[in-house]
């Protein structure tokens, strides 16, 4: 089975997992799914780590490397945030 | 932000006795993806949602860490500046942003993704080819990212535009729209399959600016209530578009990672479509909303004429009600209003009244929306009820409060087959003692549809800014 296949495999199966967790959130907390899930698309950052730490990456592979490393991380710490800063909103009756 | 830049002699050394080996990495990895699905997994209940985005934040960091230390990342100059302006840029934003700016926001960010995994792509392409280790597996799948990436990008920069008011929120259409954009699809296409065949670089370029193109063009007839599905789509994409980005890289993170939140963004997407009683492709070529075609019996309705209440009347139902409904919409939401209707609830609380707010799925500008600057005024979730949990409700209230929602509690959608809106699924409002409405103007919802609501017997409409109408509850209620 070559790399390609095997990548197609996990690429499934994952589909299927993000299927049945995704049915069970809650639809009150719709956005912060929003949220969490593109802050966890920050992961494109492993990629652009990949790019721009290469030793003979030449000058435009280690800018276009640096700019993707930029706008990830900001999805990363923004969307992890912003989503700390709303689910610490939700509170039940008789809490404060 | 303090990263400890080491002097380059020691860093070397430091760094070399660092390197995880492959498949130290890939358990690494493998430890961030479980942590990421167990983060979606919090979201289940309020109660345990903040674990789970720790342990999103935890995989998250695991991830990088892991990537650091493999043997793949030689130099970290770069790195280090670029996360370390992100971190500070993120932090920022993600402390100042107003809840009401939240669908903004998302849409900002999801461009990032887009435009990262554009660079991502073709910054491997010029690595793989410096070290001559393209093949026409990898140029499609580039191609594949590329595409997906810059359609996110463009996507996401006009819905930003349409919720941040600097593009009309209407839906724009011209003739020809859709053949145009097929073109488009069509060019991008057979330059993939040509970039695929020779790894021109022209081809990747041009194909790279055709997909912003058709970014643009897929979002632009989109109007501005359909803006929960637009969301949630370009959600999906981003994540599309991270899986891409790991099938060229052959990282199974990634790829893991990309199929969640892409999954995640489609049901979504499908929720808010059946929310509306449409289908995904009705809500990406429709421009929904652009035209008055079917003026039909609600405009008939219209000479009943219509009840025109003041705040006094409004209370007078209200201080001895025992139940009453309260329905926010994407006006709440404009008129920042949710801080005014979490003291009229207490107010009403107060003289024994049950208060519940009903949601509609579709209610502002993305999914959860309503419940999230509710959540703000520091209204319990537990008061805060899904359509089919209140719609029993609606018979035994005495009060149905609507606070800038419109097509969403529109008894056409039931009753009136001719409606555009018939087949969506509404919330009962209808069915409650006595209806009041807050409006700004008599203008119809967003549909274009007259609300028939607004005829009936028990419905009266207060008009003037939904904030001061509620704070004039209040005030009213303490006077008494």
């Amino acid at each position: 089975m070559s790399e390609s296949v095997l990548a197609l495999y996990v690429f499934l199966l994952a589909c299927f997992i993000g299927y049945y967790v995704v049915w069970g959130v809650t639809p009150a907390l719709h956005t912060p799914l929003v949220a969490l899930t593109n802050a966890i698309s920050g992961i494109v950052l492993v990629g652009a780590l990949l790019v721009t730490g290469l030793d003979q990456a030449g000058f435009a592979a280690s800018a276009m490397g640096f700019i993707a490393v930029l706008l990830a991380s900001i999805n990363v710490f923004g969307g992890f945030l912003v989503t700390h800063r709303m689910l610490s909103m939700f509170k039940k009756k008789n809490k404060g | 932000m303090s990263i400890p830049v080491l002097p380059p002699s020691t860093t070397a050394i430091d760094l070399a006795a660092m390197t995880l080996s492959p498949n130290a990495q890939a358990m690494a990895y493998l430890l961030s993806a479980v942590l990421f699905i167990f983060a979606l997994k919090g979201l289940t209940h309020p109660t345990t949602a903040r674990r789970g985005n720790l342990f999103g934040m935890l995989g998250m960091l695991i991830a990088i860490a892991a990537t650091l230390m493999g043997s793949a990342v030689q130099t970290y100059g770069l790195i280090i500046v670029g996360i370390g302006c992100g971190a500070v840029i993120g932090i920022i934003i993600a402390k100042r942003i107003q809840m009401t700016a939240m669908p903004q926001l998302v849409a900002a960010l999801h461009s990032f993704v887009g435009m990262a995994a554009v660079l991502v792509a073709i910054g491997t392409f010029f690595n793989k080819r410096a070290s001559a280790e393209l093949t026409g597996l990898l140029m499609g799948e580039l191609s594949a990212g590329i595409v997906i990436g810059a359609i996110t990008f463009t996507g996401s920069v006009i819905a930003f535009g349409k919720l941040q008011g600097l593009i009309s929120g209407k839906p724009v259409k011209f003739s020809g729209q859709h053949f145009i954009n097929a073109l488009l699809a069509m060019a991008t296409v057979a330059l993939a399959v040509h970039f695929g065949l020779t790894g021109a670089l022209w081809s990747l370029l041009l194909m790279t600016l055709l997909a912003f193109i058709l970014g643009a063009t897929l979002i632009i007839p989109i109007g501005g209530a359909d803006m929960p599905v637009v969301i949630s789509m370009l959600n999906s994409y981003s994540g599309w578009a991270a899986a891409a980005t790991g099938f060229t890289l052959h990282n199974y993170l990634l790829i893991i990672v990309g199929a969640l939140v892409g999954f995640s963004g489609a049901i979504l997407s499908y929720i808010m479509c059946k929310a509306m009683n449409r289908s995904i492709i009705n809500v990406i070529f429709g421009g929904f909303g652009s035209d008055n075609e079917s003026a039909n019996t609600a405009t008939a309705a219209a000479g009943q004429g219509v009840k025109s209440a003041s705040v006094e009347d409004a209370i007078y139902w209200m201080e001895d009600a025992s139940k009453i409904i309260i329905i926010p919409g994407y006006g709440m939401a404009v008129a920042q209003a949710q801080h005014a209707l979490k003291e009229l609830m207490e107010q009403l609380q107060a003289r024994g009244a049950e208060v519940l707010f009903a949601i509609h799925p579709v209610a502002g500008r993305m999914p959860g929306h309503m419940n999230v600057l509710l959540a703000e005024a520091d209204i319990p979730y537990d008061l805060v009820m899904e359509m089919d949990e209140i719609n029993p409700e609606f018979p035994s209230a005495d009060v149905a409060l609507i606070v800038g929602a419109n097509d969403v509690v529109n008894p056409a959608a039931k009753d009136d087959k001719s409606s555009p809106i018939y087949g969506m699924p509404i919330l009962e409002a209808n069915k409650a003692r006595q209806v009041y409405f807050l409006k700004r103007s008599m203008r119809p919802g967003y549909s274009g549809v007259d609300n028939l609501l607004f005829y009936q017997e028990n419905t009266a409409l207060i008009f003037g800014d939904a904030k001061a109408t509620i704070e004039g509850m209040v005030a009213a209620l303490k006077r008494q």
